[in-house]
């Protein structure tokens, strides 16, 4: 390069431009790559929305019908991508209904960044028209937090939001902004964040950790992998199918960890937990090695902890150590970034096959298969099932629709039946259990991935919960698929109340609109099954919809969902009825 | 089972951002612990804060918020020590009423004996400042209190470790 281009270069980069907050807001999103966000518009963000009109042509601003709605959207937008979602919202009531969704992100470990607007700098503290401190309401579920007051801060402020968002273990970051710091002008110049001193997103990998893994992988005789969301966020789903095929490790998922491997590959032993399949859960307490994989060992995947995994030694890969140790006592753990790490556990491990411990989860799997799974999916009672119309949507699809689920009995039905054979593909609230989640979070989600099939499955209880966000598919014509499983109740939790309730139905029983009329009147393609002779046909209708299509499928109203945990027993004290 | 607990003084080396004393004792409050006592100040190192905690939990229960600190952002490092690791001290402030400091000559030997110190006196009041360890000041309490105390004041402890920390090492690491 010649003087003169250096010096060009240079000028380049440190030039500035002189422009308020609100625009350097934009811009700054602009320069994180954001192509779509979700909001709301309100008094306090206003200046942003003058800007995002102006530059509506970079970038695409998705006006949803409630706050949390765009949470939920932004979500699903990045658990589909791997790119963090955008939520924007104005202060006081906007900002306190971003906070499910900011809960729920933060639970779930996803990449997300929530812009408020907040009321003057002057006026903070005054309990002024629509003042929230919204600093204090979001910190315990956030990433990271901050309020600007001046705008010279932005495009620093919002480049950590970013970075801290996406990197190391991510998560939902909020960033407030006052409307002063909206009108001010600045000298922008943005420069994307790459560290900050006191934060460190991956910790080292010791090999010591890697040996002492290995080691104990290649001695296992009955090893049993339990995998996480960690391999997906880690995108490390080519390392971890090399490290379970070399080792020959049965492998169980968690239920964000689903799709990372497909469902049929034959050492994919299915999920564990609570609603799990019955070998995985069962064997937990018999195998002599326990992998953990970019998991977190919630009480909903160990049961009681007392009786979980006892006679099992345990190896944790992690990306956050504030996870080692914390639920279940590991014997080595090996920290880092789930990539670099199995990666690195590749070459140290020995070819194994296993196949007498894997002709046991084969045995397993047989009991389950009698049971509960023909059951569930070939019923010949009546009522149709959960099962069949997760069954016939893997069928149609062609095992390649991202499933977003709600959350309750058809969360769990979707989570065991689905068929995945892309990573990414299943999208629901894990850790929060956040009823309401699925019809925004599949907005998002096909808005990220035009080219994939969205299908949400939907109670009916949690379909009422964001059902307004049909407006948002009115209006944006997103080509989504909605199916809502109807069983005139909050399935789940009548499920309880027959367990361990004596049938005491307490406000379960919902009276439900005729949801068909409602999809109408959005002008959205809608039709109800009420028979098993109709699922098929009018599964194949809604796929073959290059539109919005709403499905309501009437289903048995007091069925429950096997094989469970009840709250407090022991894996493997699992129950097939 | 009820693990066995006893008190540990947590040391925190943070950014100073506003914000921060929510977030760090956001992770105590949803354990349902409560805080004996918490003081915030400068550190040796320019623009880092410390904080000095004291808690009473179960060591497992210790490490677990140790690691929940940690991954804040803006927590530099966190450590925990037991009284035996660490030189500390608590320091209080009583005030009395002047005409006791005359008449009763024993608050003046108890001053002397408990290595206290006046800091000030008026007409109407004088105010003894002691540091030391909770039991000393305790103690002195308890000698006082007979005689009115018109106002106390404890303040948090504050402890130095007897091992390095090396906070200003890890700094330059990153610069």
């Amino acid at each position: 390069m010649n003087t003169e281009t250096i010096t060009a270069k240079v000028k380049e980069t440190i030039t500035t431009t002189r422009i308020s907050g609100s625009e350097a807001v934009v811009r700054s999103l602009i320069a994180e790559g954001v192509d779509i966000l979700y909001g709301y518009p309100g008094g306090a963000i206003m200046p942003v929305y003058d800007e995002l009109y102006k530059f509506q042509d970079e970038i695409q601003h998705v006006l949803t019908r409630h706050e949390q709605g765009a949470t939920h959207s932004a979500q699903g937008y990045a658990r589909i991508s791997g790119k963090v979602g955008v939520a924007i919202a104005t202060s006081g009531p906007g900002a306190t209904n971003l906070i499910t969704g900011i809960a729920d992100a933060q639970i779930d470990s996803t990449p997300m960044v929530c812009i408020t607007g907040q009321v003057g700098s002057h006026l903070l503290g005054t309990d002024a028209f629509q003042e929230t401190d919204v600093i204090s309401i979001s910190t315990p579920v956030t990433k990271w937090n901050h309020q600007i007051t001046k705008a010279s801060e932005i495009p620093e402020v919002l480049a950590k939001a970013f970075y801290i968002a996406k990197s190391g273990r991510p998560g939902p970051v909020l960033i407030d902004i006052t409307k002063d710091a909206q009108f001010e002008e600045l000298d922008f110049t943005y420069k994307k964040c790459e560290s900050i001193r006191s934060y460190k997103p991956v910790p080292e990998t010791s090999n010591e950790s890697l040996y002492a893994a290995a080691k104990l992988i290649n001695e296992a005789k009955k090893p049993l992998v339990v995998w996480g969301q960690g391999v997906i966020l880690g995108a490390a789903e080519t390392e971890f199918k090399a490290v379970i095929e070399k080792a020959g490790l049965p492998s169980a998922w968690t239920i964000l960890g689903a799709s990372a491997i497909e469902t049929n590959h034959p050492l994919n032993v299915g999920m564990v937990g609570m609603h799990g399949n019955y070998a995985p859960n069962v064997l937990t307490n018999e195998c002599d090695l326990l992998i953990a994989i970019g998991m977190r060992f919630d009480d909903r995947v160990t049961g009681n902890l007392e009786t979980y995994a006892k006679q099992a030694k345990v190896v944790h890969f992690e990306i956050d150590p504030a996870e080692v140790d914390k639920n279940v006592k590991t014997d080595v753990a090996v920290l880092g970034n789930s990539k670099e790490t199995l990666k690195a556990l590749l070459p140290l491990l020995n070819k194994n096959r296993h196949e007498e411990w894997h002709q046991k989860f084969k045995d397993l799997y047989k009991i389950e298969l009698e049971k509960v799974i023909n059951n569930d999916l070939y019923p010949v009672k009546e009522g149709l099932t959960m099962g069949e119309v997760v069954k016939e949507i893997n069928k149609q699809s062609g095992g390649k629709a991202a499933i977003v689920s709600d959350v309750g009995q058809h969360q769990m039905i979707a989570c065991r039946y689905a068929e995945f054979n892309e990573t990414k593909s299943n999208i629901t609230s894990g850790g929060l259990g956040t009823m309401g989640f699925a019809l925004p979070a599949a907005i998002g989600a096909k808005m990220a991935a035009p080219n994939r099939e969205v299908v949400a499955i939907i109670g009916d209880g949690g379909y009422q919960m964001t059902i307004q966000e049909l407006g948002t598919i009115f209006q944006t014509k997103v080509p989504v698929k909605i199916v809502v499983l109807n069983n005139d109740f909050l399935g789940m939790v009548r499920q309880w109340q027959q367990l361990f309730f004596d049938k005491r139905y307490a406000s379960t029983e919902i009276q439900n609109p005729d949801f068909v009329a409602i999809a109408k009147g959005y002008s959205i393609n809608a039709k109800k099954v009420t028979k098993r002779e109709e699922l098929a046909a009018a599964v194949e209708e809604m796929m073959q919809c290059k539109e919005a299509y709403f499905l309501e499928v009437s289903v048995e109203k007091e069925a429950n969902v096997f094989p469970m945990i009840p709250t407090g027993a022991s894996v493997s004290d699992i129950r097939l009825s | 089972m009820e693990k066995e607990k006893q008190l540990y003084t947590v040391t925190v080396y943070t950014e100073n951002n506003i914000g921060l004393l929510n977030r760090v004792s956001a992770i105590f409050q949803r354990r349902h612990i409560n805080i004996e006592s918490i003081n915030i100040s400068v550190s040796e190192i320019d623009g880092v804060s410390r904080f000095t905690i004291l808690i009473n939990v179960s060591e497992e229960q210790m490490k677990k918020i140790i690691g929940q600190i940690e991954k804040q952002v803006e927590v530099i490092k966190a450590y925990y020590h037991t009284d035996d690791d660490t030189i500390y001290q608590e320091s209080c402030l009583f005030k009395v009423k002047s005409d006791l400091l005359f008449e009763e000559r024993q608050i003046q030997n108890i001053i002397k004996e408990s290595n206290s110190r006046i800091v000030t006196v008026n007409k109407e009041f004088f105010v003894i400042e002691k540091s030391g360890r909770k039991n000393e000041i305790e103690l002195l309490y308890r000698e006082l209190k007979p005689f009115g105390i018109m106002q106390f004041v404890r303040a948090g402890r504050i402890a130095v470790t007897k091992e390095p920390m090396e906070i200003s090492k890890m700094l330059e690491a990153f610069n």
